[in-house]
């Protein structure tokens, strides 16, 4: 075979690399104790060293020393790392706003960061908006008009609003239903939702 | 805004769970073990897989397994002969683009999703077509019977009126898509035991689905789900997908979930079909019409066939003698529909309900006037009266409240600056449903209600409508009355599909607690009490810490003896822009004759929902396909486009709330298909009331208003 004709195994990883142990030049470039530890089934472990690098970042004010593959999405480092399966997968594309959560203080859909990014940062999810059993106006506001039917986007929808309000984007109805706009709902609760904005923001509580 | 009746009312009973993060749906159960499942598919349109290579995948970090055809997990009714074409991991045919070819399973999800992508087909293609219309035309193409011929009087009667009509009417595919992606974890144990976290309208009927496929007892399969991030019809089934997450558990000995991608949702759990239909409508100079006529043509798969009600609505809603209707089915190579939300009611009102706007016209009679003169005092398909129908009174409170006494006649006499100004109205009926269904009560002498059945609880609010009814009948205080769902283990309710939950459900709940009632009624006589005491006291007095019921309940004779059906009547205003074409609803009314309304702030959310569907069906939902290819091009949010907030204006809804004295002991009617159906005609009906453009193909985009 032509040097030409050979692809470039663009799939493999440095672990398939160890797998693969038999070629001459894994051999001369890996380390003994590496092709000895992929032999020994151990290379799990020894890839995750590879792969993950480490992360500090604060969730719902606790602290998290950790380390993440860099292609980990910050929302499945929450939802299938920390299980804080409250900031919901809607789309992965930024497209529908389910996983809506506060990175320092601002909106960001989680799906579009990855983990790594968020190094030092302080990350708000709906599970850290409630002060111990009182819920925040916002989640109070969302039950008093039933912002929701299947409750799936509420999430989003929750950390959204209490962002438009903070931003200073819910002036009126009009105002608000364009800044909501990020965060689809298709059980179709938009009218409700901005009735719990209205309300909030009538009632003048900090959020 | 009308201030609504409805603030002081109950709250959602699952409120709490819901906006603090803590309901769990499927995907987030924390099992030991879990593994993650990624689906490859297909990438031709039609065909047969001839190589798979998995090497590369199998060697990639932290995979566990490839699943396959070619190592064919054993799910023992697949390895028979028939049943099911499309039998997931049995079969190297391609009946459509994007169908699940393989499953890799690895110890992360990331992991899984990179080695998915090394998995590699190949594949001997064969000739193909995605397109509807092109089928239709095509004479060798196969048309399939979809329902019984219809007729009464004298067929296409119209043809022979004074005032006549005939119209064509398409609808292009949507998709459900509700906000859940769907999926499964599946964990299958020892001794044949398997536990599942589904996404689904019926936990009995995924139960049963995988008992079948599996051979293995019902009874050995515990399906959960307590939440599900809505269906609109896509979770009425399982799906091949959800038969290939027990297959990989089974067949690697560990839990594995999978969660599908948004553009999967496209192409493996169904959609509402594209459909082609003929209206032909006569009257009399008068207004009362001499003949209807309804052909409809709905798209189905080549691997398995899908019907719905598309001229059910033609049949009944309007006095005529002479009606016919005829439906067929046309194969294509896509994934198999499945109902949507209205199904296909929903689909033949936007036909017919248009088509009476048109005549209204053709007779330069106003049609909501036009509508009131060929309301039916019965049911003419079935000759029987109505249980209940109160269409007359919800016209005129719809009119009221939209301000139809400024709607002009003549179509665009309102023009502000560059923006035209249109109302519209149609009606949407759905059968009332009441099924079968068993639910256990559990009253305890700590004073509470404890209620149980395996039924759902897609978004409607079940669990509060339920509560409710116990609520009045026993006098127990709503927090203090818990109704458990979504577990197949508990009594058995049929799916939460066709509007009949609250109806079915609700009637064994009525039943329980009226069985509670007379046994602690006896229970207190027994024991030298007052009949009408105090459960708590009763059950105390008799050191029993608790009573139990079960109740099956179903209809009796009074469905032999009229015709049952909801009614939804809408009101939009709408604006056009006369430069752009951009049409804005910006007013809806919305009026329900549903019998008694149960739950009054979870019904007026399920009439908003039926709105907002209604407004992404009529303006902005297409799922479009490149048919050289045979794949969908806007598999996703940003370009298949569901209505968002600022789509959304104020929405007044409004119920008759009289009960209907036939139906079940609530007099309650299902009303998640009635807040859909028609809605969409009343758009297209304003749309032309504004500009004098009639537009009979879906949606109505700027460029069909201005073409």
């Amino acid at each position: 075979m032509k040097l030409s004709d050979q692809k470039p195994n663009q799939g493999d990883s440095r672990r398939d690399f160890l797998k693969k142990s038999s070629v001459i030049t894994a051999i001369a470039l890996t380390p003994g104790i590496a092709v000895k530890a992929a032999e020994n089934n151990v290379d799990e472990r020894f890839a995750e060293l590879f792969e993950k690098i480490p992360l500090n970042l604060t969730v719902n004010n606790k602290a998290y020393q950790t380390s993440v593959e860099p292609r980990v999405t910050l929302l499945d480092y929450l939802r299938e790392e920390l299980h804080l399966t409250g900031t919901k997968k809607g789309c992965d594309h930024g497209q529908c706003g389910a996983c809506t959560v506060h990175v320092d203080g601002q909106r960001v859909n989680s799906c579009l960061s990855l983990a790594v990014m968020n190094e030092g940062k302080k990350i708000t999810t709906i599970e850290g908006l409630a002060e111990g059993d009182k819920l925040h106006p916002m989640q109070a506001a969302f039950i008093k008009h039933d912002g929701f039917q299947c409750g799936y986007c509420t999430s989003g929808q929750i950390m959204s609003a209490v962002a438009c309000i903070r931003e200073g984007h819910a002036g009126s109805r009009a105002e608000i239903s364009e800044y909501m706009s990020g965060n689809i709902c298709r059980c179709g609760a938009y009218p409700n939702i901005v009735d719990a904005i209205v309300d909030v923001k009538d009632g003048g509580a900090t959020v | 805004m009308e201030k609504r009746m409805l603030k002081e009312d109950t709250d959602r009973v699952d409120g709490i769970l819901k906006v603090t993060g803590r309901a769990k749906y499927f995907a987030e159960y924390e099992l030991p073990g879990l593994t993650y499942g990624v689906l490859v598919t297909s990438t031709i349109t039609k065909g047969k897989i001839t190589a798979l290579d998995t090497k590369a995948a199998e060697n990639a970090p932290g995979v566990i397994a490839v699943v396959s055809h070619l190592n064919k997990p054993s799910a023992a009714a697949y390895e028979q002969e028939g049943g099911p074409q499309m039998k997931i991991f049995y079969t190297d045919k391609i009946f459509y683009n994007g169908q699940p070819i393989a499953m890799v399973v690895a110890n992360t999800f990331e992991r899984a999703t990179h080695a998915a992508s090394l998995v590699k087909a190949t594949y001997a293609k064969e000739e193909f077509n995605t397109d509807f219309a092109k089928a239709l035309k095509d004479p060798k193409a196969k048309k399939l019977q979809g329902q019984a011929d219809y007729k009464r009087g004298i067929e296409n009667a119209y043809k022979t009126a004074e005032v006549k009509l005939e119209e064509r009417y398409f609808l292009p595919i949507e998709t459900h898509n509700p906000m859940e992606l769907h999926g499964m974890i599946a964990d299958w144990r020892p001794n044949n035991q398997v536990t599942v976290y589904a996404k689904t309208q019926g936990v009995k009927s995924t139960q049963g689905t995988i008992a079948n496929v599996f051979k293995i007892p019902p009874e050995n399969i515990q399906v959960n789900s307590e939440f599900v991030g809505g269906g609109f019809g896509m979770a009425l089934r399982t799906w091949p997908l959800e038969i290939a997450t027990v297959m990989a558990s089974k067949h690697i000995g560990k839990p594995v979930k999978v969660v599908i991608t948004r553009a999967q949702m496209f192409t493996m759990v169904g959609n509402r079909p594209a459909a082609i239909q003929t209206i032909g409508l006569g009257a009399d100079k008068d207004g009362k019409l001499t003949g209807i006529t309804h052909r409809a043509y709905g798209e189905t798969s080549t691997y398995e066939n899908f019907t719905e009600g598309v001229v059910n609505m033609a049949k009944f809603m309007y006095q005529c003698d002479n009606v016919n209707t005829s439906y067929a089915i046309v194969p294509v190579d896509l994934g198999v529909p499945i109902w949507m939300r209205g199904p296909g009611e929903a689909t033949g009102a936007f036909a017919l309900e248009s088509a009476i706007d048109e005549m209204a016209h053709a007779l330069d009679m106003d049609p909501l006037d036009f509508r009131i003169k060929n309301d039916p005092e019965t049911d003419q398909q079935k000759n029987k009266p109505f249980s209940s129908k109160n269409i007359k009174e919800a016209y005129k409170i719809g009119a009221e409240k939209i301000g139809w006494s400024n709607r002009k006649n003549k179509p665009g006499s309102l023009v502000e600056g560059q923006w035209q100004t249109g109302y519209g109205v149609s009606v949407g009926v759905f059968n009332a449903n009441r099924g079968k269904a068993s639910v256990k009560g559990i009253l305890k002498a700590d004073g509470s209600l404890l209620l149980q059945s395996a039924t759902s609880d897609i978004g409607p609010g079940t669990g509060t409508g339920m509560t409710l009814i116990a609520h009045k009948l026993m006098k127990i205080p709503v927090d203090k009355i818990t109704f458990e769902l979504g577990d197949s283990s508990l009594p058995p309710a049929p799916s939460q599909g066709g509007s009949a939950t609250l109806s079915t459900v609700g009637s064994a709940v009525n039943d329980v607690c009226e069985a509670l009632k007379s046994t602690i009624s006896e229970l207190a006589i027994h024991s030298g009490m007052d009949p009408t005491a105090n459960f708590v006291e009763v059950l105390k007095k008799n050191n029993l810490p608790a009573i139990e019921v079960t109740k099956e309940s179903h209809s009796g004779k009074e469905r032999d003896n009229y015709s049952m059906y909801s009614f939804s009547i809408h009101f939009v205003q709408v604006k056009v822009h006369a430069l752009t074409g951009v049409v804005k609803v910006s007013k809806i009314v919305s009026v329900g004759d549903s019998g008694t309304i149960v739950s009054p702030k979870t019904a007026r959310s399920q009439m908003l929902g039926g709105a907002v569907g209604g407004i992404g069906m009529a303006l902005t939902e297409e799922a479009v396909i490149d048919h050289r290819y045979g794949r969908y091009i806007n598999n996703n949010f940003a370009d298949y486009h569901v209505p968002v907030n600022a789509d959304v204006p104020e929405i007044d809804v409004n119920f008759i709330n009289k009960p209907d004295p036939y139906i079940n002991p609530m007099g309650a009617k299902g009303m998640g298909e009635i807040a859909l159906i028609g809605f969409s005609a009343a758009v297209a009906n304003a749309v032309f009331n504004a500009t004098g453009k009639r537009i009979r193909s879906l949606p109505i985009t700027p460029d069909k208003v201005l073409g």
